[in-house]
């Protein structure tokens, strides 16, 4: 396998309702992230694009229609699709095209518009509960956050206060972010006496509702080493799947985390993941899944999270910034585009230009996780400079 | 049962049918941002606009914010009134409703050629044996007032 | 990042720019159904549920008695066809107490919250949950750990469906 480096990233605001199509999403994207880096389309070999699911956008072969604005026109172009996990999926699923020798620059494209979906993206949802046994029911997306939540603090003795730190956390990064949904800071008293909506989850435990877009380009080393003095190398990528049947595995632990980070640190030589990352991207639709995910990447012992939370271990100038982005909950959550803003994060951050967001101390590595489907996939990848 | 016997007969297997809860969901779409104004034009002026690549020399009807060949973002000097004539590129006669029911009438639909663009859309004031590829047709406009911002401004394009 | 990226594209449209109908907005329905085979596994144990019982497959290799039952193990990735009744009862391994319905409407006031459970099923191996209702019950009173037991239809309603049972009740 060859090393493959991240040269270029971009993105669109995230916002409630785009004016944008998905398309055009998609476009804006891509022509920053060309644009970043100095290259036209002629220099890209392939496209491999993401998005979630197609009830969102309301498109059926959402991946096939926003292809034009991807760059895709007359190029190898492949679309992944797993979910939440679809954004860092899709960097993994570049980084083979790169990787194998096959092509030396790829354009990794994941967008999502969610505002399509009448009355509320939630209702989508309905359909990815097991048809016979799990549908008649009438779930709503919420019942697996809330079930998974619930027993993950009850597992530990957290508190809902605990959980909320991270969503005031994140929040407050996200105010730097000039792509940001938000333009409020958030108290632990506001997320924890906002509306309930499935115990033990409130209106801001959780991320928004979002459209908008995110991009990177790849590009193989000797390419990279040509229109870069700070490639930013892809060390490590992994990804699992645990089984469906849900409710058969105890919640409060995410194995298919366990195993993708594991995958990823093999790949990079990393053995003491805790000691030798200095940034990390978890994965945090919801304020527990930001911890949750920390001790599935082995960045944090099980059950000890919350103490070395509220120690500030996670903050920005802590041993392990968390979520300097501001993450799905500070920046914005339209799904597919949202993993991939945590890898444009990693880039701009290793390379020093993440303006008011910068991490001190000239971090060399850092890692980005996402996760989807039912409480089931995760995808990681450790960047390094 | 194991994995090895087989259900022979359909009707042998049971199906479970959502029954009370349907799937009621709807989708809103914006028209974007070429497609607002794209409409726009439509709605207040009778006027179908494409934008032009002067790159690639292609003139993208309905009009768009890229050129898809070079990515290039096209603006409001790549914009060009394209007129409201077209040729008939390809067409068929349906005779389904999208149900798959048999229609009462069957209708015509056609992809209009104008500029480097397609638009599909219905053909009307036309008999079906007189419709040929190659065919000029010209835009039917809803009367303004009846106009709402989307393609079906349009009534449909009929031969002139 | 400032230096290379000056524009951030995405136009957001606030409530205001719908409402006055300045933004044209195209809607759809899906307007569809389904009807889906139950397959063969499941297809027995919605024919058990209609009778009163809860069924379960066993693994010849792993030993695990699984819910819902399965024609091939996914851990061994072999068949299975062994079958066995499980109890009616359980214990709760984590709830939640939902305000809002599928479609994230908001359940009203005066109306009883949506009470949805993983419950592992007595019999079955450790940690074989199922996804119900919780019912006959205080929501505050709750507990992860709490034993459950099912509260069925009568026999006359039941229409070979997980909502056979009606909910889980503590005992």
């Amino acid at each position: 396998m060859r090393k493959v480096a991240i040269v270029g990233a971009g993105m669109t605001k995230f916002v409630r309702r785009a004016l944008e199509t998905p398309k055009e999403l998609s476009f804006q994207a891509t022509k920053t992230t060309l644009d970043s880096c100095g290259l036209t389309l002629d220099d890209v070999d392939c496209v491999a694009h993401g998005t979630a699911p197609d009830a969102f956008d309301g498109l059926h072969q959402n991946g096939e229609y926003m292809v034009d604005g991807c760059g895709g026109w007359n190029k190898p172009t492949m679309r992944v699709y797993v979910g939440g996990g679809t954004g860092i999926h899709a960097i993994a699923h570049g980084w083979h095209h790169v990787a194998s020798g096959l092509f030396d620059t790829c354009l990794v494209v994941c967008e999502e518009k969610m505002s399509s979906a009448m009355p509320h993206a939630q209702a989508f949802f309905l359909t990815i509960f097991d048809s016979i046994t799990e549908r008649a029911l009438e779930p709503n997306l919420l019942w697996i956050f809330a079930l998974e939540m619930n027993r993950y603090m009850e597992r530990y003795g957290y508190s809902k206060e605990d959980m909320a730190l991270v969503a005031v956390n994140n929040k407050l990064n996200g105010l730097k972010h000039p792509a940001s949904q938000f333009t409020d800071q958030v108290t632990v008293e506001d997320v924890v006496n906002s509306e309930m909506m499935a115990y033990p989850v409130s209106r801001l435990d959780v991320s928004p509702v979002s459209d908008g877009a995110a991009a990177v380009l790849l590009a193989s080393e000797r390419v990279a080493r040509r229109l870069t003095d700070k490639p930013v190398w892809i060390e490590g990528v992994g990804w699992s799947l645990d089984t469906a049947y849900w409710a058969t595995r105890d919640l409060y632990y995410p194995r298919y985390t366990d195993t993708a980070a594991r995958m990823a640190y093999e790949m990079a030589g990393i053995r003491e993941p805790a000691k030798q990352i200095n940034i990390a991207e978890p994965y945090d639709p919801f304020d527990y899944k930001a911890l949750h995910h920390m001790e599935g990447l082995q960045l944090s012992p099980r059950g000890k999270t919350v103490e070395l939370l509220r120690d500030g271990h996670f903050d920005r100038d802590g041993n392990l910034p968390m979520c300097p982005s501001g993450g799905l909950l500070g920046v914005g959550n339209p799904i597919a585009a949202a993993g991939t803003m945590k890898v444009c994060e990693l880039f701009w951050q290793l390379r020093g230009e993440a303006d008011e967001r910068q991490v001190p101390g000239n971090p060399q590595l850092g890692v980005a996780q996402s996760w989807g489907d039912l409480m089931q996939v995760s995808s990681v990848v450790v960047v390094g400079i | 049962m194991g994995i090895l016997q087989r259900i022979t007969r359909n009707i042998d297997n049971r199906y479970w049918d959502p029954g009370l809860i349907g799937f009621p969901v709807k989708n809103s779409y914006t028209a974007g941002v070429a497609g607002q104004r794209f409409f726009e034009e439509i709605k207040e002026n009778g006027r179908i606009f494409g934008s032009k690549c002067a790159g690639c020399d292609l003139t993208y009807v309905p009009a768009r914010i890229y050129c898809e060949r070079c990515l290039s973002g096209l603006e409001e000097k790549d914009w060009v009134d394209v007129g409201d004539e077209g040729t008939v590129y390809a067409y068929t006669e349906v005779h389904q409703t999208k149900s798959g029911e048999a229609k009462e009438k069957p209708s015509l639909i056609a992809a209009v050629k104008i500029a480097d663009g397609l638009l599909i859309h219905r053909l009307g004031d036309c008999l079906p044996e007189a419709v040929h590829i190659g065919m000029p047709v010209k835009a039917e406009f809803k009367p303004k007032n009846e106009r709402q911002g989307g393609i079906e401004d349009i009534k449909y394009f009929k031969p002139f | 990042m400032s230096e290379v990226v000056k524009v951030f594209g995405g136009t957001a449209l606030s409530e205001k720019d719908i409402s006055s109908g300045k933004i044209f907005l195209t809607k759809d329905s899906l307007d569809c159904a389904y009807a889906w085979d139950t397959g063969v596994a499941i297809n027995r144990y919605l024919a058990e549920l209609k009778k009163g019982n809860i069924i379960a497959t066993r693994c010849r290799k792993c030993k695990r008695i699984v819910l819902p039952p399965r024609l091939f193990c996914e851990l061994c990735f072999i068949p299975v066809n062994d079958w066995v009744y499980v109890h009616d009862s359980g214990v709760i391994n984590t709830f939640s107490i939902c305000h809002v319905h599928w479609d994230a409407s908001r359940v009203k006031a005066g109306e009883d919250p949506h009470l949805p459970a993983v419950i592992e099923i007595d019999g079955a191996s450790p940690g074989m949950g199922i996804m119900h209702l919780l019912g006959e019950v205080k929501p505050a009173k709750i507990k992860i750990g709490m034993k459950v037991k099912a509260v069925w239809r009568p026999e006359a309603e039941r229409t070979g469906s997980i909502t056979d049972i009606k909910y889980f009740k503590p005992i």
